[in-house]
């Protein structure tokens, strides 16, 4: 039954990968669209019908959830003017990357006692954590740039700096958090609050005029977020999603870059000098 | 000396085919979008933007794995579905838009 599942699962990547291609270019973008969403309600529907050995499915909550979040998403899709859509991707973006990160620490929290600390899963679980959160704080502040109510005024102190010391003290606690003999907690939400700091710091110092190019970058974060929340569940279908956003994601950003006449660290570095 | 050896030959027997997984999805990420116009740019981004709308798929599995008492993480993965699927639907349904403009200016 497990193969089931994952031929299933691989219909649907290649479905995915299928509906990418098709963006990418005028005459099938629409399609492409399209196909994409179609690949997306198939994975769901594998996800929520396969076999699981353990647990009680609760199914009322998922429905509740995937109903009220469809709607949701669908009356601000449909509500949103033109001019607005690419600080709507943004927050819908943020969306996501929360997502990620609700999972890492509700994960967390139901680790099985006897996993080692210095394991694939708890790593996996960290990165999850990590690049939801950036991504979930990042795309708020990008989102809050683009509509004029942050409008520059977030301005840290030596930007570079703070950036860098954040970037460590997240590598080297998460480092110590796989070091100890069984699980911290409170390192768990120290990591967690420099995380969504991270994503602060990160976008802040960035001028409003390049917030297309952050959003693309952060939308390519999510989707690396997602495959970490699959390596979680060695879940294929968002190992592959995930990271085919991510790869793709990173080239957009450059292509994006190169039609400004910009270098992506020139618009990172940059944005950061003009901030300090 | 000998652990060692062992620790890593067990690391690359697990990890090893999820790695090659990884570097090729990455691969064919990067080669399937080539060269993309610069009109199509924010609906791209747009739309795979929901694509990694994916993760709900995570918080799908966390529900369907909880106890049915256990409702931090029962509440906890309703958040993260409700969350995720604005992502996903909404980011659908804006690209969709978006395309339709872009549709009408050609004709």
């Amino acid at each position: 039954m497990n193969n089931t599942i994952d031929f299933l699962y691989l219909a649907s990547i290649i479905v995915f990968v299928f509906g990418l291609k098709g963006l990418a270019h005028p005459e099938t973008a629409r399609r492409g669209n399209l196909i994409a969403a179609g690949a997306m309600g198939a994975a769901i529907l594998i996800s929520i019908f396969a076999p699981m050995e353990n647990g009680d499915n609760n199914y009322l909550w998922i429905l509740g959830g995937m109903v009220v979040g469809s709607v949701i998403g669908l009356i601000s899709a449909k509500k949103v003017a033109m001019t607005k859509m690419p600080e709507m991707v943004s927050l819908f973006n943020g969306l996501g990357g929360a997502c990620a990160m609700l999972i890492g620490i509700v994960e967390f929290k139901n680790l099985d006692p006897i996993t080692p600390m210095m394991s694939g899963a708890v790593f996996a679980n960290l990165f999850a954590l990590f690049i939801g959160s950036v991504s979930f704080t990042g795309s708020i502040i990008a989102w809050g740039k683009l509509n004029g109510s942050l409008r520059d005024t977030l301005k840290l102190p030596a930007p570079q700096v703070i950036n860098l010391v954040t970037l460590l003290l997240i590598i080297g606690g998460s480092a110590w958090t796989m070091m100890q003999p069984e699980l911290d907690m409170t390192l768990v939400f120290a990591l967690l609050a420099l995380s969504l700091f991270y994503g602060v710091a990160f976008v802040s110092p960035i001028g409003g005029g390049d917030m297309p190019v952050v959003i693309s970058l952060l939308n390519s974060f999510t989707g690396i977020g997602a495959t970490g929340a699959g390596l979680i569940y060695g879940n294929n279908v968002m190992i592959i999603g995930g990271i085919l956003v991510g790869a793709s994601g990173i080239i957009l950003t450059v292509m994006m870059c190169k039609a400004m006449n910009r270098s992506l660290i020139n618009v990172i570095i940059g944005g950061l000098g003009s901030g300090g | 000396m000998d652990t060692n050896v062992l620790f890593i030959e067990l690391f690359l027997a697990q990890y090893l085919p999820i790695i090659t997984i990884l570097v090729l999805a990455s691969f064919l990420g990067m080669e399937i979008i080539g060269k993309v116009p610069t009109v199509l740019h924010t609906p791209l981004m747009s739309g795979a933007n929901a694509i990694s709308g994916v993760v709900v798929i995570g918080a799908i599995i966390l529900i369907r794995n909880a106890a049915a008492d256990d409702y931090l993480t029962l509440g906890m993965g309703f958040l993260g579905i409700c969350l995720a699927m604005i992502n996903v639907v909404g980011g659908f349904a804006v690209t969709n838009r978006m395309l339709d403009m872009f549709k009408k200016k050609n004709k």
